[in-house]
């Protein structure tokens, strides 16, 4: 009936009162919290139910004039997340208004059965429609989260050492897959011209295997440091990741020492700078020093 | 998958190059790209465009942003009316060229890019699509 | 004469490429420096690079073709300040700058090259690529 969706919209507005009682009660028993903040919230999504079935179609809510809805419920979601409330209970705040709107048809509409389950049938599909709306809103939001927080995780653990002037160190830990090491190359790379070193010693002791994307992640790490003006030093290949290593046909062509220990002297080496016993002369302790 | 944004640039002259470069830049950042990802893309795009300008006789280039599901990407297509690449796969070995210059832009081009896509044939001109996903 | 500037520090000649390079700069560039290592003779060329977003192969070409003219007049071309991203870029595009040697910025670069002209006919194990 084209003249439906103005009734719709009058009767919200003159009952809104005790849709909003009715609806934050609802609200309230089924486990979304209540609060003035929530009253408020409440009530523009009235405000938006009204603007929208005035405007005419209930059938699909990706249209102009359900707008302000879809942003109302996509903030509502954002914030759900932020505060940590579950998928469900985000849900519920729209789902729970069926109760007090289709009782306060029932008494509208009492005499005409066919009209009442006529306008209870396409609400239904309107609340519907505007429930999974906030679902995939709230799934959007925890998913680049999700991204946000893997990243702050990834940049948290590049520890790029300075060992000595113009000496850097890589100490790599744990299975490296292709994202986390190509963004821990990238960060050493970076550290390399902010503190001039012109040395990286990438250590593996602390890396169980290596296969053919990690090992020529690092291969070209390798290649770009020289390219720029340094070079790399590797340490710590275990015998097993040496025949990995030959077994995949790789060619490292960087110099690699056993440990850490050893790659540092070299490099000290290679920076003119040397390692000295001083002689020890005995002290007398007690006065003056 | 959609369309976030289709737009054309002329790619006639060097400082065409150029512009190519700072758009294709400005595009890429601002579909998320890292400064790695958007260094090779623009790269890349440098490599084709001066190809088209140099070799094609000039054309033009489509940029489009698109997105899929999450993630978001960004496709060129290089087009020009020139004359043709007479045996592609050759053209698309390393250190082969026909000028003066290094032979990388093909070869070198596909390595940086996800997608790579070359079509043409002499008196047909040439079309290259690069993409690169985030 | 082209208009990037070229700046002389005792024996060397200094170019900082700053802008977005297109063929008639880089042709100019080439004569000019050129010219230059001859009239101011030049024992080092040291290219600074770091305001560069991207290098492509017409660029590395133009960097050898600098090291390769330097070479016959010898004089040392080193390239400094190349940028991480940059780095990665070229070795991805399978780039190798011939012939010149490359170091972290100005400062290396010019201690690279007085290294390089004091030892004359020494090996060095900075060469790039």
């Amino acid at each position: 009936m084209p003249d439906d969706n103005l009734v719709i919209a009058a009767l919200i507005e003159k009952h809104q009162q005790t849709l909003l009682r009715g609806w934050l009660a609802v609200q309230k028993r089924d486990g979304g919290a209540s609060d003035s903040g929530d009253a408020d919230l409440s009530k523009r999504f009235l405000d938006e139910l009204r603007a929208g079935t005035a405007a005419g179609q209930f059938n699909d809510i990706t249209t102009a004039e359900w707008k302000g809805m879809r942003d109302l419920l996509e903030d509502f979601s954002r914030e759900r997340v932020a505060q940590g409330f579950t998928p469900t209970q985000t849900a519920i705040f729209v789902f729970s208004f069926k109760e007090p709107l289709f009782e306060m048809l029932r008494r509208e509409l009492a005499v005409d059965a066919d009209r009442l389950a006529e306008q209870i049938w396409s609400l239904t599909r309107l609340l519907d429609q505007l429930g999974l709306y906030t679902i995939a809103c709230y799934a959007r939001t925890r998913e680049e989260v999700i991204g946000r927080q893997q990243q702050e995780l990834l940049e948290l653990s590049t520890p790029v050492v300075e060992l000595w002037d113009g000496i850097l160190a890589l100490p790599l830990i744990g299975t490296l897959d292709s994202a986390r090491t190509q963004i821990v190359m990238e960060n050493l790379l970076e550290r390399l011209v902010s503190s001039g070193s012109e040395i990286a010693i990438i250590d593996i002791t602390g890396v169980p295997t290596v296969d053919t994307l990690v090992a020529q992640h690092l291969i070209k790490t390798i290649s770009a440091a020289r390219l720029m003006g340094a070079d790399c030093i590797l340490s710590g290949i275990r015998p097993q990741i040496a025949q990995t290593i030959v077994h995949l046909g790789l060619e490292l062509n960087v110099v690699s020492k056993a440990t850490m220990a050893d790659a540092l002297a070299l490099a000290l080496r290679r920076s003119g700078k040397a390692v000295v016993d001083r002689a020890r002369t005995v002290e007398t302790r007690g006065s003056g020093e | 998958m959609l369309i976030e944004l289709d737009e054309t640039m002329p790619l006639r002259t060097s400082d065409d190059v150029v512009r190519v470069r700072q758009t294709v830049r400005i595009r890429a950042a601002g579909a998320g790209f890292t400064l790695v990802d958007q260094t090779k893309i623009v790269t890349a795009a440098s490599e084709i465009a001066r190809n088209t300008v140099d070799y094609g006789g000039g054309g033009e280039l489509r940029i489009e942003v698109l997105r899929n599901g999450q993630r978001r990407g960004v496709r060129l297509t290089f087009s020009d009316q020139g004359p043709g690449i007479a045996d592609i796969e050759l053209a698309m070995k390393d250190g082969y060229t026909t000028g003066k210059g290094l032979g990388l832009g093909l070869s070198g081009s596909k390595r940086l890019c996800n997608e790579f896509d070359i079509k043409s044939s002499p008196g047909q001109g040439t079309v290259v699509t690069l993409a690169r996903w985030k | 004469m082209s208009e990037i500037p070229i700046l002389k520090i005792r024996d060397c000649l200094l170019v900082s490429i700053q802008v977005d390079m297109h063929d008639r700069l880089a042709m100019a560039l080439q004569d000019d420096l050129t010219q230059r290592i001859v009239a101011d003779r030049a024992r080092g060329v040291m290219i600074d690079i770091s305001a560069l977003e991207i290098v492509d192969s017409f660029i590395g070409r133009m960097l050898n073709n600098i090291a390769a003219m330097s070479r016959v007049l010898d004089a040392v071309t080193v390239v400094v300040g190349m940028r991480p991203a940059v780095a990665i870029t070229l070795v991805e595009l399978g780039l190798a700058l011939t012939g010149v040697r490359t170091a972290l910025n100005v400062d290396k670069g010019l201690a690279l090259i007085r290294n390089i002209i004091d030892n004359s006919e020494h090996p060095d194990a900075h060469r790039a690529g």
